[in-house]
């Protein structure tokens, strides 16, 4: 039998993880001289009790769920992809691209070219560290580091030498056209009397990504794919038993993972900015491994996770405007969350099995 | 280029590869015990704070050097505690140890000198001051061997010389000595060391103690030799090109020393010139920035010698019959 | 050793001695589990003790509790008459002990002196240890027959060489009780006398061994002293010489063993897979498959006989569509691709082709996927299971249920992770998937490793009814009788050949035997009148170079060998099977005439005509001769008393023949000193 009940191991473990992330967060703020207290009811209060809070949060949660489900698509083939941030950097040249370069007629239609070009961009610069895993076993996790400093230097090239039009100082393209601007929360709630989520940069694109969510459920879970996918990750030598080709899994999940992530532009690059800037991942495609190991790989999970570091972000900036707390507390928050769900789930499992064990001993 | 350039630019590039190389010879004692370790840049980073806080309160720089040296051998620890005890996937502990570092740094910077995550600027007996090594002035008017002697190869900080002479101790180690013999067979094959009666957990927490040890140092060089004071996100990658050079150097010390100079060659040319005009075309200063990884994903792809790494590296230990 | 060798036991002055190693009520538990329960033993000083059981008996457990590996939940250990407190390996190794491990514990990539010095060096300075440990190895080499090149990398020795570095390893750290667990299992029958030779040589010495294994036939051979666990107990503590292969048999599995299978007689059809010289070469260089040609008609099951690792999974993975090789295969006279992208699992199964893989765990099923998720595997790219683009989950539980139910599963709870089912009830999830997609093929690897005995009989009883239905199957299993209870054809595999084909009825173990060792009929055919003719160095020496071949085509090429093997050899061998009769070559014919019956020392003569005298097939399929674990056991405890005569034995190796041997190929140089592999910082500065 299994040490632990499912819903244990789906939901009790990963909650203890990050009941521990927070208390350890808690102290971090005690010993920076604040109130812990204080500072979460500031951080509900920025980010939840507001419209424009929830605008923000969710704007944030877009980023992370795109990236979540980029890193989730890749663990169940076992693999690695560190290399998010990259892949939505030039997945955000894919936005930029599509959206300066085409005339597009509205902003739906934009968005689907957009999202097309974003996902193809992404995938494409996923692609060689997959192919080389594949055929030439270089280890993902370094090909996939590799990559994100090299996406850093090739899209600063492209900016300042390229993209950037004449006179302008910044490193960034110019702004994109009317029809490729995708209407915000508060075009898209607001009536004539109240405005909701007022300067909130909450977008269409959360939309996209909650679908997004959807279709990498049935896309795990219920098609022939994704049964390979999931097959690969377990047992490599079972997948070459069955037929399945661990070069194409290794592949395809890749491109998909990648494409996720170059994903994570469109809400960024076209939804908030409206031109592509050097830094519009902001860090993003790393949060996505935490999203990912506390959202169990699991698409739900991934979009629960994505809004507790949504409401995270949020509160955090709140915080850096009202407190003496910088924003680099949710950097900690995170890596605790990264820490415990993910390096030292053992340290939280394996007392838990022994009380299960216990308790059924006795039952 | 003329001579005196030709030394600047070498003088950089052993001041820049320091950092690298005390990195990459850390990583190469962590992951040679089959731990790997991309949380260099995190250690390094928190050694640098630590070290220059430090140094700024104390004004003793030898004060923040230890408290450096302590900082990023917490981080070890808990890499440790994550990868060794708790068997843990070390990819994602080192990642974790990175945002840690990343975070804590800036909030105690920001708690303790309130100037936006930067330490007070280093003066005085607060930074490690260059080192002039004996005859340096008489020689320097020898032709060609004068100016190496006095430019090159004297007036660093006594950090860049213990990390020079921490490759040949590193290979010595490894390679002569019984806590090498054992150190390299428990990344190859812990089960074999653990049965012959020797511990894989002691060795392997010495292993990233050790890592842990040498990035301090690192950390402590960048922060208190080559710049004066903590900065944000200082590293800025430096752990991920150790990394990258240790890749490259197959594991190795000797390698580890040419990459890393290799390495910080690149970006010494890089600072100094902006774009490299070869005439024909344009070397962009981005593909400067990007080549070590370049360089790293072409070795990692084998089309140029293969790196294999330890064979138990990555993996937790646990005992099997 | 048989009854020949005086028992140590009966030695008034042995008796008196404390035994060297004593455990008392050792008692651990796994979880749930219980591996090992109050066990007592006692084992003399000097000689060899052995704990048989089958696969999970625990014997494995209580070793691993002597080296200090598993700490036991409670008992007590005694080494030569003292408590002793043994909580790591380190303990273990200061007490005496020194263990080689199924699988060695050997870094791949240092040489066989560093591995022999790691953890056992004389100062924080390698060079002296090393130079200490030169000596002493050449020391144990000539002590021991333990020949191995000190400056050879692992990763280049043969698994016999490997093996005699773990004992080496012991030996270096002064152990005077060694264990062994399961160590003939990765070797050749000429590699397992070795051992066995090394073994006698080392109680000749005055040391302590205990011997674990599941072969009762080493158990006969080898041991003074025998002790029987059965799941986590100890049953019962005999010696050798007083107790027989039957009584052994029995205690281990705990009531009576009968081979039987009921089966009609085949009506073979057309044939219906045909492969014709069929060649493989793994990524190493070594030659795997060296032009197979086989045909399996429809109706009948055509069983693979071999010593593992002789290319019967090379063989099995090339049908199965995951082995890329050169040669034809054909299925219903078709000829199928056996390269590229039409060749892999899937277009196998597309050609009804259906596998069940020798280890389930690693191939046949992915442990953590739900039953039913489990059932479709391999074949979940079939459109019946598909509805538009997704799976039809739905449709697939239900069958799978059903499927569970036919197969008889337990629990029948299609939702269960497979990692939960015993090891019997996931092989009938496997073959159930198979079975019923009614393949025209169907491959069977090792049916019942690990696989409770309740489900052997049922698992038995599947693979005759679909050969009934008239499918073809080819079985390869290592457990003889398993082949003879079920194979209607038997072709026999060595070193990636087929050596030869017989039908059960019309050959016995022995004459299979010769085959898997590579002697072939027209070899024996030139059997020397005289057995006797060789002296004692002589055989030894012969038997070393048939070992050092065999190792070498086993698992790598480049094999340091003490004896340079000719290509093309004609290798005399001198029969040890009568020896029993001759007194002063006893000790040497004890060690290389591993027959288990002590009584009939059979003329070797008699090998010309086995054919003749083969007894019916039924009862050729012995019970004395329990080997992996799995057995097949008749549930009537009545039909047991099978006659012991009608049994012969199989003494792999040893037997003596003049044997046209074709040494395998040898793609790189054997001299390891000069390997390019080798470390380059070993030696100097890198770079």
């Amino acid at each position: 039998m299994d040490k632990m009940p499912g819903w244990a191991d789906a939901v009790l473990v990963p909650l203890i993880s990050l009941l521990l992330a927070a208390i350890l967060s808690a102290l971090v703020i005690i010993g920076i001289g604040e109130d812990p207290v204080a500072a979460f009811k500031l951080m509900v209060d920025g980010a939840l009790m507001r419209s424009s809070g929830w605008g923000y949060t969710l704007y944030y949660a877009t980023n992370f769920i795109f990236t979540g489900l980029a890193v989730a698509v890749a663990f169940h083939a076992r693999l690695f992809n560190i290399g998010g941030e990259g892949q939505a950097m030039i997945g955000g040249l894919g936005v930029a691209l599509a959206c300066l370069y085409i005339p597009w007629p509205n902003w739906y239609v934009a968005l689907l070219g957009a999202t097309v070009s974003a996902a193809l961009f992404g995938a494409m610069w996923a692609l060689i560290p997959a192919y080389l895993q594949a055929k030439r076993g270089s280890h993902i996790v370094i090909t996939t580091i590799m990559f994100n400093f090299i996406a850093a230097a090739v899209l600063n090239y492209i900016l300042v030498n390229i993209l950037r039009p004449q006179g302008a100082m910044d490193p960034a393209t110019a702004r994109f056209p009317e029809a490729a601007q995708l209407p915000t929360f508060q075009d898209m709630f607001s009536t004539a009397e109240t405005a909701m989520f007022r300067g909130a940069p909450a977008n269409v694109t959360f939309f996209l990504a909650v679908f997004m969510c959807l279709a990498v459920w049935v896309l795990i879970w219920r098609t022939k794919l994704g049964y390979e996918i999931r097959s690969f990750g377990q047992s490599e030598s079972a997948a070459k038993y069955a037929g399945i080709s661990p070069i194409k899994i290794t592949v395809v999940a890749m491109l998909i993972s990648g494409g996720l992530a170059g994903m994570m532009a469109l809400n960024t690059t076209m939804g908030e900015a409206e031109r592509l800037v050097m830094n519009a991942t902001e860090g993003a495609g790393f949060i996505g491994i935490a999203v990912a190991l506390m959202g169990r790989s699991h698409p739900l999970g991934v979009l629960l996770a994505a809004l507790l570091f949504g409401f995270l972000y949020q509160g955090g900036a709140e915080l850096a405007l009202w407190t003496n707390i910088p924003r680099e507390l949710i950097v900690v928050i995170q890596a605790l969350v990264i820490l415990f769900t993910g390096a030292l789930d053992n340290m939280v499992r394996m007392p838990l099995e022994k009380l299960f064990l216990a308790a059924r001993r006795k039952a | 280029m003329d001579f005196a350039t030709l030394l600047q630019v070498l003088d950089s590039t052993v001041r820049l590869a320091t950092p690298l190389l005390l990195a990459c010879l850390a990583g190469l004692f962590s992951e040679r015990a089959g731990i790997f370790d991309i949380g260099l840049e995190g250690k390094m980073l928190a050694a640098a704070f630590f070290s220059a806080a430090i140094a700024a309160i104390t004004g003793d720089v030898w004060m923040g050097l230890g408290a450096g040296i302590l900082a990023s051998l917490a981080l070890s620890v808990l890499h440790g505690l994550a990868s060794i005890t708790f068997r843990g996937n070390q990819l994602i502990s080192g990642v974790a140890i990175n945002f840690l570092a990343a975070g804590l740094t800036v909030l105690i910077a920001q708690d303790w000198f309130s100037q936006g995550g930067r330490t007070p600027s280093l003066i005085g007996a607060g930074r490690f001051e260059p080192i002039i090594l004996p005859g340096a002035a008489e020689f320097a008017g020898v032709p060609l061997i004068g100016p190496i002697y006095a430019e090159l190869i004297s007036g660093h900080s006594i950090l860049v010389y213990v990390a020079f002479a921490m490759v040949p101790l590193t290979w010595w180690l490894l390679y002569r000595t019984r806590f090498g013999l054992r150190l390299r067979a428990v990344g190859e094959a812990p089960e074999a060391v653990d049965t012959a009666g020797v511990s894989v957990v002691g060795l392997r927490f010495v292993a990233v103690g050790i890592c842990g040890i040498l990035c301090g140092v690192a950390g402590a060089y960048l922060a208190t030799a080559l710049q004066a004071g903590f900065v944000k996100d200082m590293t800025a990658g430096r752990g991920f090109i150790a990394l990258a050079a240790l890749i490259f150097a197959k594991w190795r010390p000797w390698y580890a020393l040419y990459a890393c100079l290799l390495f910080g060659l690149l970006q010494a040319v890089a600072l100094r010139y902006q774009n490299i005009d070869l005439g024909a075309f344009v070397v962009p200063v981005q593909f400067m920035d990007a080549l070590p990884y370049i360089l790293t994903v072409v070795i990692l792809a084998g089309f140029v010698g293969k790196a294999i790494p330890p064979r138990a590296g990555g993996e937790p230990y646990v005992k099997e019959r | 050793m048989n009854t020949a060798v005086a028992a140590p036991e009966t030695d008034p002055l042995l008796a008196s001695v404390p035994p060297a190693i004593q455990l008392k009520g050792i008692s651990k538990a796994f979880g749930p589990v219980q591996a090992n329960k109050n066990i007592s033993i006692s084992v003399k000083p000097g000689t060899i003790h052995g704990i048989i059981g089958e696969n999970g008996a625990g014997k494995s457990t209580l070793m691993s509790i002597l080296y200090g590996f598993y700490k036991a939940d409670s008992g007590q250990i005694f080494i030569n008459g003292k408590e002793t407190q043994i909580p790591d390996s380190q303990a273990a190794i200061k007490a005496g002990i020194g263990m080689v491990f199924q699988h060695f514990k050997l870094v791949q990539n240092f040489t066989v002196l560093e591995n022999v010095i790691l953890g056992a060096e004389d100062g924080p300075l390698l060079r002296p240890s090393l130079n200490k440990a030169r000596g002493v190895l050449k020391q144990l080499a000539e002590e021991y027959e333990l020949n191995v090149d000190p400056d050879a990398i692992i990763e280049n020795l043969s698994v016999g060489h490997q093996q005699r570095v773990e004992i080496l390893k012991a030996l270096y750290r002064q152990a005077d009780i060694l264990i062994l667990d399961e160590p003939t299992g990765v070797l050749t029958p000429a590699e397992a006398d070795h051992l066995f030779r090394i073994l006698d040589n080392l109680r000749k010495e005055g040391k302590t061994i205990i011997l674990i294994t599941h072969k009762l036939r080493e158990i006969m051979d080898a041991t003074d002293t025998v002790s029987v666990m059965r799941r986590g107990e100890m049953t019962a503590t005999v010696k050798t010489a007083e107790t027989s292969p039957e009584r052994l048999a029995e205690m281990m599995v705990g009531r009576k063993v009968l081979l039987q299978v009921d089966k009609k007689p085949a009506e073979p059809g057309k044939p219906v897979l045909e492969v014709e010289n069929l060649r493989l070469t793994d990524e190493k260089g070594v030659e795997r498959l060296k032009g197979i040609s086989l045909n399996v008609l429809a109706g009948e099951i055509l069983g693979i006989a071999g010593v593992a690792g002789n290319g019967q999974s090379e063989l099995l993975e090339v049908l199965g569509g995951y082995a890329n090789a050169t040669g034809t295969i054909r299925v219903n006279g078709q000829e199928i691709d056996l390269t590229g992208k039409h060749s892999d699992g899937q277009s196998r199964r597309a050609r009804g082709i259906a596998h069940v893989p020798e280890d389930r765990h690693r191939e046949g099923l992915i442990m953590p996927f739900t039953a039913w998720e489990n059932t479709v595997f391999g074949y979940h790219r079939d459109p019946k299971i598909q509805s538009g683009m997704l799976m039809d989950n739905a449709a697939i539980k239900a069958e799978a249920a059903a499927k569970m139910e036919r197969f008889d599963v337990r629990p029948p709870n299609p939702k269960l992770a497979a990692r939960n089912f015993s090891g019997g009830n996931q092989q009938k999830i496997v073959l159930a998937r198979e079975i019923e997609r009614n393949p025209d093929i169907l491959l069977v690897g090792q049916p019942t490793r690990g696989v409770d005995i309740g489900a052997i009989e049922f698992i038995h009883q599947q693979i005759i009814r679909l050969r009934d239905e008239g499918k073809a199957i080819l079985l390869v299993s290592v457990e003889l009788d398993e082949i003879f209870s079920l194979s209607d054809r038997i072709a026999v595999m060595f070193d990636g050949q087929i050596m030869g084909e017989r039908i059960p009825s019309e050959t016995n173990e022995k004459e299979l035997g010769l085959l898997m060792a590579g002697i072939t009929d027209t070899a024996h055919a030139k059997m020397p009148a005289s057995p006797m003719a060789m002296s004692e160095e002589e055989v030894q020496e012969a038997a070393e170079i048939e070992a050092d071949a065999q190792a070498e085509s086993e698992l790598t090429p480049e094999v340091p060998q003490d004896a340079e093997a000719p290509s093309e050899t004609e290798v005399k061998l001198t029969t040890t099977d009568a020896g029993a009769e001759v007194a002063p070559v006893e000790a040497q014919v004890d060690e290389t005439a591993p027959d288990i019956r002590t009584d009939a020392a059979p003329d070797i003569s008699a090998d010309d005509e086995t054919k003749t005298e083969a007894p019916a097939a039924a009862d050729i399929a012995s019970p004395t001769m329990p080997h992996e674990e799995p057995m097949t056991f008749s549930t009537d405890p009545v039909d047991v008393e099978t006659p012991p005569a009608k049994t012969e034995a199989i003494s792999l190796g040893s037997l003596s023949a003049t044997l046209t041997q074709s040494t395998p190929e040898r793609p790189k140089s054997p001299d390891t000193k000069s390997d390019p592999i080798k470390d380059p910082e070993e030696g100097g500065k890198d770079g």
